[in-house]
Formats: structure tokens, sequence, C-alpha cells
């Protein structure tokens, strides 16, 4: 019986959880006068223009390549930095190695909104405005922080007499960290790694300061659509799901692991 | 676990060290600049000391926004841990249901933010949207453009709907990593599922509930882009959070010096609150610890 009143209870909330996903799907599939002109239920007439212009439009395609190029750029940058630093904090205590980790998260804790005009001067300067790998760059204040958290807590459900173990048998620390080590938390990896993926690729202000047109990503496409014409609905949700994409297919590789996942060690 | 003890291990922490700096530490310090200058434009400066400082901090506005935030901050805390916690307790625990459960629950996660404010338009639009339609149909005049009790009312469900999502997977996370044997303990025990939760499920969980916690009061003290889209921060200033009323003097009136003030004081605040969260949540049931 209680059992039965928790599923119910679930079912619901899975149910309201995509109300709003169905409705942007709904709002995808219609015209933008049929959307303002009458509330329905579902889309009467189909119509995939919108996806189709998502497709075939440079702004909106290349909008779209290009937040995929900085958000690999970052999780990759995110993931290199943080292992070995990861490593260090769950394995080693050393001088203001707790106040070190907590100023890391701190910079979670910054108001993007702060950081913006700084920024916008600090990479002109550099004349990297406009590159994937300022984004990448910027998006680092917050994932590496995150990345080296998340990563700390698999590592330290990891026993010590590995380490010991691998040092005896004569293994370099590079080499027994890249040929034993990593593949010992690659659950981690995953689930730090898709992590990293959500933070950045939802990101807007960040994304919108820091380009123009060569590395525009899709979020900023999608704001630049809200002020020029009204708002073109359909073809504005139509973008939103096809955001949802990658994400999804990102979760569906860690979902196993993302089970298992932080509760590992001290986390 | 014991650790080793050993200084050389900054090396492998100073890579971090670099790149955090330069991406915090450098524009912070611009930021610091800022705020004690008047400046007109390049090269034309002024040192003002603590001015901008005690400007902002006498703004009524400011303070406004500023308990608008803690509102909603609280709200969202209260509101998002213990209906994170309840359904992660429902979720399935072995089968293809975990991982359909899963991959639903991260769906509103990775929907870029403001495309999250322009669907919450739409969806509770009075005379277009599912939700407002709804609501209007059930006999209460709702309207979240027009009056500030609707427009607070959308922009929790919005909250609540886009990120409990995230407290249910890592206290999920938390629960699946409890051995079975503590459950067959309390078995034999005969404990009662409330006592099962109180003493096992809950102390287990502290770790990632800290983590949860942590995340969700620092995102949505600095909540930007979902309210943005959704009510551009009206009607009137009802839902004008701290960062809307940040960047609108930044980039809106381009005073500089007194959003950097306002900046510094933000990242002050949301930091004294985090470091409490954490010492809290670390001393809490340190005696239990298992």
């Amino acid at each position: 019986m209680k059992i039965r009143k928790r599923t119910i209870g679930l079912c619901i909330y899975f149910f309201l959880l995509m109300i709003p996903i169905y409705w942007m799907l709904n709002m995808s599939l219609r015209s933008n006068a049929d959307i303002l002109n009458a509330f329905a239920i579902y889309p009467s007439d189909l119509t995939f223009k919108n996806y189709i212009k998502g497709f075939t439009d440079h702004t909106w395609y290349s909008g779209y390549i290009n937040s995929r190029i900085y958000v690999s750029m970052n999780t990759v940058i995110s993931l290199l930095f943080a292992l070995p630093a990861a490593y260090a904090f769950s394995r080693y205590k050393f001088l203001g190695d707790g106040q070190m980790f907590f100023w890391l998260l701190t910079n979670r804790m910054a108001p993007p909104a702060v950081f913006l005009l700084p920024y916008f001067q600090f990479y002109s300067t550099m004349n990297m405005i406009d590159t994937h790998i300022a984004v990448a760059l910027a998006h680092c204040l917050f994932n590496v922080p995150l990345a080296v958290w998340i990563l700390e807590g698999f590592m330290s459900g990891i026993p010590k007499e590995i380490d010991e173990t691998a040092f005896i048998d004569g293994y370099s620390f590079p080499r027994f960290f890249v040929t034993i080590f990593i593949p010992l938390i690659r659950a981690g990896v995953g689930v730090t790694a898709f992590f990293c993926f959500m933070f950045s690729w939802v990101e807007l202000l960040f994304a919108r300061t820091l380009t123009v047109t060569e590395a525009k990503p899709i979020v900023a496409t999608m704001t630049r659509t809200i002020s020029a014409t009204g708002l073109d609905w359909g073809l504005m949700a139509a973008a939103g799901i096809l955001t949802i994409v990658p994400g999804a297919l990102v979760i569906w590789f860690v979902r196993n692991h993302l089970a298992k996942g932080f509760a590992l060690g001290r986390v | 676990m014991e650790k080793w003890e050993n200084n050389r291990a900054w090396f492998l922490v100073l890579p971090v060290f670099i790149i955090v700096a330069f991406s915090a530490i450098i524009p912070l310090m611009t930021v610091v600049n800022y705020s004690i200058q008047d400046i007109w434009g390049p090269g034309q400066r002024v040192f003002v000391g603590a001015e901008w400082f005690e400007e902002m901090l006498a703004n009524e506005r400011l303070h406004d926004a500023l308990w608008r935030q803690f509102l909603f901050s609280g709200l969202v805390l209260l509101i998002e841990i213990p209906l994170g916690i309840l359904i992660a307790l429902a979720m399935p625990k072995r089968g293809w249901g975990v991982s359909a459960a899963l991959v639903t629950l991260a769906i509103p996660l990775l929907i870029p933010w403001n495309v999250i404010g322009t669907i919450w338009i739409i969806f509770t639009r009075p005379d277009i949207g599912l939700f407002g339609v709804t609501i209007n149909s059930l006999g209460v005049a709702f309207d979240h453009t027009a009056r500030p009790a609707d427009a607070w009312i959308t922009t929790m469900a919005m909250e609540v709907w886009h990120w409990t999502p995230l407290v249910v997977l890592l206290a999920y996370a938390g629960l699946r990593a409890i051995p079975e044997a503590y459950y067959q303990a309390a078995k034999i025990d005969g404990a009662s599922a409330w006592a099962t939760f109180r003493y096992i499920q809950l102390p287990k969980m502290r770790g990632v509930l800290t983590i949860a916690v942590l995340l969700r009061w620092m995102d949505s003290f600095l909540i930007y882009a979902e309210p943005f889209a959704l009510t551009g921060g009206g009607p009137g200033n009802s839902t004008t959070f701290l960062s809307i009323y940040l960047v609108k003097i930044a980039t809106g009136q381009f005073d500089l010096g007194p959003a950097s003030a306002f900046s510094l004081i933000y990242f002050l605040i949301i930091l004294l609150f985090s470091f409490m969260f954490y010492q809290a949540l670390l001393n809490v049931g340190k005696g239990e610890k298992a």
C-alpha cells in the first residue's frame, strides 16, 4: 500500500515536471501566428518549419556549433586542471588545504554580473573577444571549483592502499595516475564532465558578453529573437528543444555512474 | 582516512590555483579598483574612498532587493530541499525505471536559463499558456505581468520546477551509497520508516545535502536570467532581485563605481552565509558520524 502511494506521488511529480517541456514541444510544432491566435492543448496543424529554420539558418546552427565548441573546451580544461588538484586534496594534508578548498568554492559564489565588465575589458586587452577559448576560460571560474569538489569526493572513496601498492611496485606518479587511478574513478570523471557540461551549456551572461558573431552561442542567439521581432515563439521553442538534446545524450551515458555518484567518500 | 602530510601536494594544486586566480582575482581586483574611484572616461578618475559603499548601503532600493532576495532564497531552500529528499526516497531503486527517472529529472537542468524564463512566460500567459488558462478556468484570476503576488508565485514555481531535480539527483546519489547492511540491521531492530530515515538515511546523506544546500543557496542568490526573462523584474520592482538590480545599475546607467561597490557587498553577503552553512553542516551530526 505504502509503496503504491509513493509510486503515485512520483508519477504526479514527473507529470508536473514534463508539462512545461511538453508545452515547449507543442509550441515548437506550431507556426507563430497559430500560437498567438488560439489556445490549444496539442498542435492541430503540425509544422516542422521552426526546426527546418533552426537547421538551415546560419545564425542558428552556427550558434549551436559555437556553444558545443566552447562547452567541450571548457569541460576538457576543467577536468585536466581539476584532476591533479582533487587528488592532492583527497590524499595529502598540506599547508592551507582547508582554506584553499573553501577559497575555490567562493569563486562559485561570486555573482557573474560582478565579473562582466572586468572580463570584457580584460579579454579585449588580450584581443580574445569573440573567440571560443575566451568563453571557455571564463566558465572555468565556476566549473573548475565544482569539478575539484566532486572529484575529491570520488577519489576519497578509493582506498589509499592502492596508491601505496602501486608506488611499491615502482610506478612513477604520472604513470600511476593515468594508467591506474583515472580508470578507477572514471565514474566520477563522467559525473564531473556532466556537471561541467551542464553549467557551461546553460550559462548566458558571460557567453553573451564575450562574443560578438564568430563565437556567438545559441543562448545568445535566442535572446536576439526576443528583441528583434517581438518574439518568434515557435522558433524559440524549437531551439530550446534542440538545446536539450546534447545534454540528454551526455546524461544517458553517465546515468549508471550518477546513481553511485557523489556519495562516495567525504564529498 | 588518514592523509599523508606533504606540502609538495601544492604542486598538484598550483595549476588550479593559477587558472582560477586568472579568472577570479584579477577581475575582482578590477572591481575593487572601480569601487573606490569615480571614473568619467579613459584616464579621468578621482579617488573617492568609501563614498560608493556608503551611497549603496544607504540605497533604499538595494535594501528592498536584498530582503526580496533573502525571502526568495529562503523559500527556495525550504521548498526544494525537503521536496527533493521526498522524491529521492520515492525513486525506484533498480531496473529500467532508474535510468528513465534520472534522464527525465535532468532535462530541466539542461535548458539554457533564458529559455526557461521564456518558456515559462508562454506557459503561464493567461490567454494562451497552459498554466495560465488552467488557473483562470478554475475561477482564480491570474496574471503574472500585472499582479506582484502572481509574479512571485510564477517565479517560485519556475525556480522549484527548474532546480528541485538537482536536489533529487544529489539526494538520490547519497541514498544509493548506503550499504544494504544498514537497512537489514534496521529491519532486525524493528525500526519504523521514520526511524530509518532519521537515524540512517539522513545522517548518511549529510555530505550530499551539504552540496545541495550550498549550491541551491548560491545559485538562487545569484539568480538572474530566468526571472529577468520571465518578468523583467516587474511588475513594478516586485521581482527585482539583487543581480537584476545590479545589472541594471552596471549596464543600464553605467555607474561603474556604485555598481562595483554593490558587487562587493553582494559577494560578501553570499560568502558570509555560505561559510555559515558550510560550518553548520560540517558540524551538525559530527557526533553521529558512522
